[in-house]
């Protein structure tokens, strides 16, 4: 690579990742393109409200205001250097061209390398009572709440099996709404056993523990390994129902649900720029496969933030820099040596950390166990998990392409965003074998729903 | 289906209160209100408990996500729009159809 041409590079996503990523490349005297389907920059933890809908940024992200505000007005500080085009869906990419729908208009971008920073959204698994009007993501809570100023009810069960569920139940309280409950579908046990790993972050530690806390001083009742989960109503939501570690059943009525079990990679840009997809062990989940300094499997096709493996908003804005460093680097621009030894030594501290996190909120692999056949797998189209375990036992499918063309599951509009985990779950179970081995998704353009003059 | 008649609340509660200005639309012919920087499903769901009807059978959806990822929240405008209604801002005069129109 000649020093004397610079790359133009597109750094797709505008949350912690992709712009810190932005402002290290404009740093190293580049002129990114900034993409992002959202109409502000921030991401997902740092999502600001649209206008009209504004509040201070201390009311939004509590302990995180200061670096929200840093994030948001990084763009501005950059100014003109970087070509920031909100509102615009990267909908498919075919080697290095990036194919753009903007305030529906179609636009295609080449690039000579680009940095894909999409970030994560919930894990979803079904449970009974899933699809009932009422029931959300434990994202979609916190979102309802960051965004708009509303809660999703007027007496909300939060469900969870991760870190954001107590983080979500303390801001629901703090914004005084009413908690009923919140249920971790796993165990207390393994948050002790891993806490000595929980350490090598202890400021996280300390948080963790702080809005713990807060939420039992709170009044806010937390219960752990609920079993069994449904929720109960006929068109709209009424009660939360789980059997605890004694075999007890409980029942508390409340009018919206806030549920899901971690978080995912959203992978698809990386699929179909062709990066090889492997599987964690750790989450169960199929990611792009991504080196210490941010590299691909393809050439000038960097990652980071949690689109490639899910490690929260400061690990977020440390694989940005450093992914966009290892690219100047790559394209014979000087890099900042110190500060690439300083990020690395953090990102192996954070790396402890995330192991211990999810050793403490292992994969509720329970809740498909539990499910009937009769209940919804996929929510686009209303496909039963009883469908996929019919294919698994009686039409020999042991392979989840395969699934989704016999029975459509995943084909829907959401693209087996919020089924595919199950699904994949809950065929290789039907088989009694690893998850793995039944594959994943592949991905298709378009990545979201375009108007068909799209051209496809 | 015939529409039940008794108006049923709202499912979400808002708990901050905003300045801005006060902007009506309309839900299947009844008017309703809400607020500059009210995303459409917000509103919606503010004056009931759900946003459309599903599909693949008699019941509704409230959408999911709030995210623009699972494409639960699609719901049709008298002028002939389709919305995602968790990342569409309200307009004033919109007219929103829940139970308008049978075509999916
Ligand atoms: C609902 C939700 C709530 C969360 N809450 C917290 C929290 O409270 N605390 C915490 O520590 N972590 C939270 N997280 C975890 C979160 O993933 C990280 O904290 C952080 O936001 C990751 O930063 P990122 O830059 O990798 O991705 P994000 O912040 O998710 O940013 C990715 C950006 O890419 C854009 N994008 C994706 N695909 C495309 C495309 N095809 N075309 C155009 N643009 C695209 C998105 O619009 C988004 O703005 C939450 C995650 C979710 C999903
Ligand atoms: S609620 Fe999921 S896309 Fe709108």
């Amino acid at each position: 690579m000649s020093v004397a041409k610079l790359p133009h590079v597109a750094v797709v996503g505008a949350g912690p990742a992709g712009l810190r990523a932005v402002e290290v490349l404009v740093a190293g005297g580049l002129n990114p393109v900034l993409i992002d389907e959202a109409p502000r920059s921030g991401g997902q933890i740092y999502r600001r409200p649209p206008p009209g809908a504004e509040r201070p940024a201390a009311d939004l992200y509590g302990f995180e205001a200061a670096k929200a505000t840093a994030l948001h007005g990084l763009l501005d500080r950059l100014g003109d250097r970087v070509r920031y085009r909100p509102n615009t869906l990267v909908w498919s990419i075919e080697g290095k061209r990036l194919r753009l729908l903007a305030d529906e208009r179609f636009d295609a971008l080449e690039v000579d390398a680009m940095i894909l920073a999409t970030g994560a959204m919930d894990r979803v698994l079904p449970f009974p009572g899933w699809t009932l009007p009422g029931v959300f993501t434990l994202g979609a809570a916190q979102i309802a709440l960051k965004a708009q100023g509303v809660a999703i009810g007027r007496r909300v069960a939060l469900i969870g099996a991760g870190p954001l569920l107590p983080l979500v139940a303390h801001q629901y309280r703090k914004a005084g709404a009413e908690v009923v409950l919140a249920l971790d579908v796993t165990a207390f046990l393994p948050k002790v056993i891993h806490g000595f790993g929980l350490l090598n972050a202890p400021a996280t530690l300390a948080k963790g523990l702080w809005y713990m806390a807060r939420n039992v001083l709170g009044g806010v009742p937390m219960r752990f390994g609920a079993r069994r989960l449904r929720v109960e109503g006929t068109d709209r939501v009424e009660a939360v129902v789980w059997t605890d570690a004694r075999g007890r059943e409980h029942r508390v009525a409340c009018d919206a649900v806030g549920a899901s079990f971690g978080l995912r990679s959203e992978i698809q840009l990386a699929d179909l720029a062709g990066c090889r997809i492997v599987f964690d062990d750790l989450t169960r989940q199929w990611q792009p496969e991504r080196s210490p300094e941010g590299r691909s499997s393809v050439v000038d096709v960097y990652l980071a933030g949690d689109g490639a493996a899910i490690g929260g908003a400061d690990v977020a804005e440390l694989t940005g820099a450093r992914a966009a460093l290892t690219l100047l680097a790559d394209h014979g621009r000087p890099a900042d040596a110190a500060r690439i030894d300083r990020l690395d030594r953090e990102l192996a501290r954070h790396r402890r950390f995330r192991r211990a996190l999810e050793a403490a909120y292992p994969f509720p692999g329970h809740l498909l166990d539990d499910l009937a056949d009769t209940e919804t797998l996929c929510r686009c189209e209303g496909i039963t998990v009883g469908a996929v375990r019919a294919a698994a036992r009686e039409r020999d499918v042991d392979e989840i392409n395969r699934l989704k063309a016999l029975t459509r599951t995943g084909m829907g509009r959401c693209q087996g965003r919020v089924c595919g985990q199950a699904a994949a779950e809950i065929l290789a179970r039907s088989r009694g074998v690893p998850v793995e081995t039944v594959g994943r998704l592949r991905g298709n353009p378009p990545v979201k729903p375009i108007p068909i003059e799209g051209g496809l | 289906m015939t529409p039940n008649p008794t108006p049923r609340p709202g499912l979400f509660h808002r708990l901050v209160e905003r300045t801005g200005p006060v902007l009506r639309f309309e839900i299947d012919g009844v008017p309703a209100e809400g607020r500059a920087g009210d995303h459409l499903l917000t509103a919606i769901l503010l004056a009931r408990p759900d946003l459309r009807r599903f599909e693949f059978a008699e019941t509704t959806r409230s959408g999911f996500c709030l995210m623009g990822a699972c494409q639960d929240c699609w719901v049709d405008l008298a002028d002939g729009r389709r919305l995602r209604a968790c990342s569409t801002l309200l307009e004033e005069g919109m007219h929103v159809l829940v139970e308008g129109r049978a075509r999916a």
